[in-house]
């Protein structure tokens, strides 16, 4: 079942001489469970495939459907209400609000659905848990390392029953310790169901994805065939 | 890979047999380097006849030989780990080869050749990731098996990002050349109508630069990419 499908989407911005194709003729489909990642130069249409995945913005041209159902109909209402239930972001710079402690940060998208503080908190206390974040969940964003707020901000996009992750280059900031974890972290959320899609140019993270698709002037010019499995290298380099 | 000076470590650690020595050279490197058991023999021979490790004596010829390193075989061992290996040289690297190649064969795709490279390195990296996820762990019986991975996963990666760097700089430097009015006379073997190519160094025979006429900031940086004559 395809939590994400982009259906021949494209998005032109400027008009005439002006007018540049930032994604051209893109279809994508992310099942629940997997991970796909975006790989392209800088101004090849990662960010913008995303922000339109995410229904933060329209396409020029084609559909987007979330879990089914097509974004092109949809209400604003509707659609933010979609992005506060289905759909979380993690983002280079974290984006944690600094007056707001980690389990408030992510219990913060549950109470803006209308859900209760108490419960919205305990939600949040829950994901940082599994996070391995517990014992941090009063603390402010700027009492904690870089790793720890990826992890919190991942924390909040998979709160409650969020089907679709979306991330945008999620461990740039970080060594290579915690980018490592960033993605163990993102791959976990995808073994318990999730769909998720990670823009980045950087292979390391983009090589934990079960797809990756590349993107070059706004089109995806070639993707990763199905990994075969670990057997093929081990015991095999001379 | 210096099987030689692996198997001073491992003896380094006490007396061992051949048939021991493999099986502990396999599992400290996560098995990724598979080792037979005749190489194992043959190295032991030459590590004994340079007096690097001694065995005990000839009464027990086979599988059941037990070998120790000597003082000699310690002191080799050290001064091993510390001596850099030699990057100084640029390896004669078949991808690099292959897209220096493509740049000037008349009618090559050259973004199409280094996308093919590329998707086969990001494959070969998600299957290395896939060990990662895996089978290891934060356990210290996995830590031969996490370097070697990662040491696997950065050479590729770095391979990618020249990759990328080279893509990125052939587009720029064909862009310039279409731009009207700039200065790129056609190549002689150039189709009709073709995009001139970007005009590269020419690589020239190594000749007269021996390995200490390689400028020292080379040497420090390990350019193993550089292909262009040292002067």
């Amino acid at each position: 079942m395809s939590v994400l499908e982009l259906r021949h989407v494209s998005r032109v911005y400027g008009q005439g001489a002006a007018e540049v194709h930032a994604l051209d003729d893109i279809s994508l489909s992310v099942d629940a469970g997997s991970m796909v990642a975006v790989m392209g130069p800088s101004g090849s249409g990662k960010s913008t495939l995303l922000t339109i995945a995410g229904s933060l913005e329209e396409p020029s041209d084609g559909e987007v459907c979330i879990d089914g159902a097509s974004l092109k109909t949809m209400s604003r209402n509707a659609k933010a209400q979609l992005r506060r239930r289905m759909i979380g972001f993690v983002f280079q710079d974290f984006n944690l609000l600094p007056g707001l402690t980690a389990a408030e940060n992510v219990a913060l998208p549950l109470e803006l659905d209308g859900l209760a503080a108490r419960r919205a908190r305990a939600q949040g206390l829950k994901a940082l848990d599994e996070l391995g974040l517990g014992q941090r969940a009063g603390n402010f964003p700027d009492q904690l390392s870089g790793g720890e707020r990826q992890r919190v901000a991942i924390a909040r996009a998979v709160v409650g029953n969020r089907r679709l992750l979306l991330a945008d280059e999620p461990s740039g900031a970080l060594d290579s310790a915690n980018g490592e974890a960033v993605m163990r972290l993102i791959h976990a959320a995808c073994k318990r169901g999730v769909a998720a899609v990670v823009v980045t140019h950087d292979a390391q993270l983009a090589s934990w994805a079960d797809r990756v698709v590349f993107l070059r002037d706004g089109k995806v010019t070639d993707q990763t065939a199905k990994p075969v499995g670990p057997e093929s290298l081990l015991g095999g380099v001379q | 890979m210096s099987v030689r000076h692996a198997l001073l470590a491992l003896l380094s650690e006490g007396p061992k047999y051949g048939f021991q020595l493999r099986e502990e050279f396999e599992a400290r490197t996560g098995e990724v380097w598979p080792l037979n058991v005749g190489q194992v023999y043959t190295t032991l021979q030459r590590l004994e006849r340079d007096g690097l490790v001694e065995s005990d004596g000839s009464a027990r010829e086979g599988p059941q030989k037990t070998f120790r390193i000597t003082a000699e075989g310690g002191r080799e061992l050290v001064a091993w780990l510390r001596t850099p290996p030699d990057l100084a040289t640029p390896p004669r690297d078949e991808l690099v080869m292959k897209v220096l190649v493509a740049v000037r064969v008349p009618g090559t795709d050259v973004h199409e050749v280094i996308q093919v490279h590329r998707r086969h390195l990001v494959e070969l990296m998600q299957q290395w990731t896939r060990i990662k996820e895996s089978e290891v762990s934060e356990s210290a019986s996995d830590l031969s098996l996490a370097l070697v991975v990662d040491a696997e996963l950065f050479r590729l990666d770095s391979v990618i990002r020249w990759l990328d760097a080279a893509d990125g700089r052939i587009k720029r430097t064909t862009a310039a050349a279409d731009e009207p009015g700039a200065n790129a006379a056609p190549r002689e073997n150039a189709a009709p109508g073709e995009n001139a190519a970007p005009e590269i160094p020419l690589l020239r025979r190594r000749a007269r630069t021996n390995r200490s006429g390689i400028n020292r900031k080379q040497t420090e940086t390990g350019n193993s990419m550089n292909l262009q004559e040292t002067q």
